[in-house]
């Protein structure tokens, strides 16, 4: 039977390579939990085989059920019809089999029927799911929404909610956006205000939000009336079915199996979440993490399917007596793109991991507190796991989404003109990939919130540790591309810097980023062709791609080109 | 509360057939495919689930086969099965459904009460659809195959609708009964991974008995505890825990022998062209009666 997780060389490659030691241990309370569950692990290798048998049981369910599926969910999409929403039937399908499977609650603790399993496994699958369905991505990684309460919310809140999230009964919704306050959050108006008996209520409008009929809503709202920035806003849970209107649903180019809703909400009972007033600054922002996380895997799984349909179109498709696979533009083609989905992967797995650490000791260092044990050496790690998770989570966002783009383009480029017709999977996934570099904050976005990182060279002790480090033979020569490419990287900081000019930093942030990009991912591919001799080629290719690339980046930078945003008016002149 | 038996096999993956399976005795060498459940046993579980997320009660979930037939087993724990059992012999080995549904009905007698049989309407390896049938005759109770849908379970009586040959008909008798369940009947669940967690370390006494093969410091009694205190013991039934006539097992108790499996293609050859008119249509009617397509 086919599988996407036993039948996908270069997953098993990753959850061979991940070193989750630290990671477990702290999730599984060195495997204490073993003593009340019977799924729980009694060791470190028995939980790397429960996460490998449970991804293969993700694996199984995404090809044979939720992939044919697919079509048909598109087709007949999510519906609206007098304030219900309903799932296309596949979607619903969908998504009783996954809670059948256990799957609804990953990361959630075992106490409430979860899985408890490390955020690396969760967006192993959540890649593998993405694959066959990327519309299902966003009703799966949902769960996320459980997780935020876990975190903020208190214990009654927790036994309240994450049950349901566990079972399936409950799917959720984060509504953040506004019709106003899109990728500008501090500008989020709804109200949230008190009773005489100090009862929460929500009033007011939000708009683009991703499964807004679901069943448990957190909300971000305004508590503390008369602020206008994010330091008036805190996060609220509540039940759709308390008052939560969808107005409508929205008609789109993709993902159709996943309802975007416009949402009034009529003075609807709510539950204060954490602190008040820390619902931007702090929860939003960490929950953000996560998502942009959720949607790398989702335009991971769509580059994935993509490359699939492509590969095998052209193996298939004759043309001039010979299987179009065989033309070196089309072989070309098609080995960029697994390149770009191999090093998307390296960089993504390792983001996840930053990720995973970051939850893991955080949790640790609260433990420890209730304890009254000493916290400042995991303080200190904590700070530095936490600026890595600033710079790997928006470049993974920023790259996976933008390579998504690319290479679904490329797949119905390779498909030729019936790529254009909606007979072939790869028109709908080239729809599907395409709100990927938006939603969560767009490409745009990634960069200005990379920028802090890049200018302040986070990443420099590694590099110059490993541009200090012997490799294996031909791989010198890689090194040495990569040690160009921070020479570049290194100039331009400097040009960019003494130009004092914010605008130009701004325009410049892009090529600046994607230098830093290409050596935080070379390194990576090198460690992997360190290892395994067919990563060599994908190093080889990558590094060298990158070179002419940054020296591009560099050229663009240098030339001074961006001074004409000056005379943005007159270029732009109607 | 009913308890209910399945009836699984590990069969060889016919649809990907590939290399020289095929022995000179006529039957396959499943050890050069893929083994996998049997896809209407399958069915046939999921039908037992259904029953015990209605009711309550018991499934127990039986083969007869090598053993890595434990494979299987497994995987109805993963599914929902309470518990799995492997009958399991050499001297099973070669056996036609004659001698199977011998062993089958034994073992099924030896279990004591049970509500339900179920089983899937044939296996893929060998297209029968005499299993199930021929157990049931063994035991004397009543059977409905091609079952398409239960429609009630009351108290000691099903009703239950059964496929036939350009339609269906709706069936009623009294428990116990033997179930054969068609592909469609219903969709298999997919496995619960805290089950799969749970029980993918069971075993069977021939799979213990090879853990304790390789490293002396294991005893098989002492495993085969440790198992059981777990609940992780596949239980594992022999000829001689069955006290089965030996006569009536494997290649002795079989009176079918395999003369000869080919691979038949139906490929088109000939092309003859039909004139749209009636002459045209007359000569295709005639031609087609000629070849025994109609009439």
């Amino acid at each position: 039977m086919a599988n996407f997780f036993l039948e996908n060389p270069d997953l098993q490659f990753h959850f061979n390579r991940f070193k989750l030691e630290e990671i477990v241990g702290i999730a599984e309370d060195d495997y204490e939990q073993s003593r009340t569950y019977r799924y729980a692990p009694v060791n470190y290798a028995d939980a790397i085989e429960n996460y490998r048998k449970v991804l293969e049981v993700v694996g199984e369910l995404a090809a044979n059920r939720i992939a044919p599926r697919a079509a048909d969910v598109d087709h007949e999409g999510a519906q609206w019809h007098d304030g219900k929403v309903s799932y296309a039937a596949g979607t619903q399908k969908n998504l009783e089999e996954l809670s059948q499977a256990d799957l609804m609650g990953m990361i959630l603790p075992r106490k409430y029927g979860g899985l408890n399993f490390p955020f690396t496994m969760y967006m192993m699958a959540t890649e593998m799911i993405s694959r066959a369905d990327a519309s299902l991505m966003n009703i799966f990684g949902l769960q996320d929404i459980g997780d935020t309460i876990r975190k903020f919310g208190n214990e009654a809140q927790r036994e309240e909610f994450l049950p349901g999230f566990c079972t399936g009964e409950y799917t959720g919704a984060m509504a953040l956006t506004e019709p106003d306050a899109g990728s500008d959050l501090q500008a989020v108006k709804l109200q949230a205000y008190q009773n005489a008996e100090g009862k929460w209520f929500l009033k007011g409008m939000k708009r683009f939000i991703t499964n807004g009929n679901g069943d448990v809503l957190v909300v971000l709202a305004r508590s503390e009336s008369g602020t206008k920035d994010g330091r008036g806003l805190s996060i609220f849970a509540c039940y759709g079915r308390d008052g939560v209107v969808v107005r409508r649903i929205e008609n789109k180019l993709g993902i159709h199996g996943s309802p975007t809703c416009e949402l009034q909400f009529n003075d609807v009972p709510a539950q204060l979440v954490g602190s008040r007033k820390f619902g931007l600054i702090k929860y939003t922002i960490d929950l953000m993490y996560r998502a942009r996380m959720g949607v790398s895997a989702q335009a991971l799984g769509i580059s994935q399917a993509a490359y699939e349909e492509a590969l095998v179109y052209a193996k298939d498709r004759v043309q001039f007596g010979k299987s179009i696979y065989t033309f070196p533009a089309v072989s070309n083609m098609l080995i960029e793109m697994r390149v770009t989905l191999e090093m998307n992967r390296s960089l993504f797995y390792r983001a996840a991991q930053v990720v995973d650490r970051k939850e893991k000791i955080e949790e640790l260092i609260e433990k420890r507190k209730e304890e009254g044990k000493p916290v400042t050496e995991l303080v200190q790690d904590l700070r530095q796991v936490t600026a890595m998770a600033g710079l790997m989570t928006p470049l993974s966002k920023y790259i996976l989404t933008e390579s998504a783009n690319k290479i679904t383009y490329d797949a119905l480029q390779i498909h030729g003109g019936t790529g254009y017709m909606k007979e072939f999977r790869v028109e709908r996934l080239a729809r599907d990939a395409r709100i990927t570099n938006i939603y969560e904050g767009t490409s745009q976005l990634q960069i200005v919130a990379l920028y802090g990182s890049v200018i302040n060279d986070i990443m420099r002790a590694e590099f110059e540790k490993n541009e200090a480090r012997e490799y294996r033979g031909g791989l010198t020569q890689l090194a040495a591309s990569l040690k160009e490419i921070r020479g570049l990287f290194i100039d331009c900081l400097r040009y960019v810097n003494e130009k004092k000019d914010k605008t130009y930093q701004e325009v410049a942030a892009k090529d600046l980023v994607e230098l830093y990009g290409y050596l935080v991912i070379g390194y990576l591919l090198l460690d992997e062709a360190e290892e395994n001799d067919r990563k060599v080629f994908i190093a080889n290719r990558y590094i060298l791609t990158s070179l002419a690339s940054a020296r591009r980046n560099a050229e663009s930078i240098k030339s001074g080109v961006f001074t004409d945003l000056l005379h943005a008016d007159s270029i732009l002149q109607v | 509360m009913y308890h209910s038996i399945v009836l699984v096999k590990q069969v060889p993956d016919t649809a990907n057939i590939t290399g020289n399976v095929m022995q000179d005795d006529g039957t396959v060498n499943r050890s050069k495919l893929p083994a996998i459940f049997n896809p209407e046993d399958r069915v046939a579980l999921e039908m037992a689930l259904r029953i015990k997320d209605q009711f309550g009660g018991k499934i127990t979930v039986m083969t007869m086969g090598p053993p890595r037939a434990s494979d299987i087993l497994r995987e109805c724990l993963y599914m929902g099965a309470d518990e799995g059992v492997l009958i399991s012999d050499r001297k099973f080995a070669g056996a036609d459904t004659l001698a199977t549904s011998y062993v089958l009905s034994e073992a099924i007698r030896k279990e004591g009460s049970y509500d339900f049989i179920f089983a899937g309407r044939q296996a893929i390896d060998g297209d029968t659809a005499q299993v199930g049938p021929q157990t049931c005759e063994k035991l004397g109770i009543p059977q409905i195959t091609y079952l398409e849908e239960i429609q009630k379970v009351e108290g000691k009586t099903l009703t239950a609708k059964r496929k036939i040959e350009g339609g269906y008909e709706v069936v009623r008798c009294t428990l116990p009964v033997l179930v054969t369940v068609i592909k469609d009947a219903v969709e298999p669940r997919p496995f619960s991974a805290k089950r799969v967690m749970a029980f993918k370390g069971a075993k069977s006494l021939m799979e213990i008995e090879k853990m304790a093969e390789g490293n002396s410091l294991l005893y098989v009694d002492q495993l085969r505890h440790e198992f059981e205190a777990r609940q992780l013991f596949i239980r594992t039934l022999t000829m001689d825990d069955l006290k089965l006539d030996a006569d009536r097992c494997g290649v002795h108790g079989s009176p079918t022998k395999v003369y000869k499996v080919e691979s038949v293609v139906l490929a088109g050859g000939d092309r003859e062209m039909i004139e749209p008119t009636k002459t045209g249509l007359g000569k295709l009617v005639d031609k087609l009666m000629e070849d025994h397509i109609l009439g």
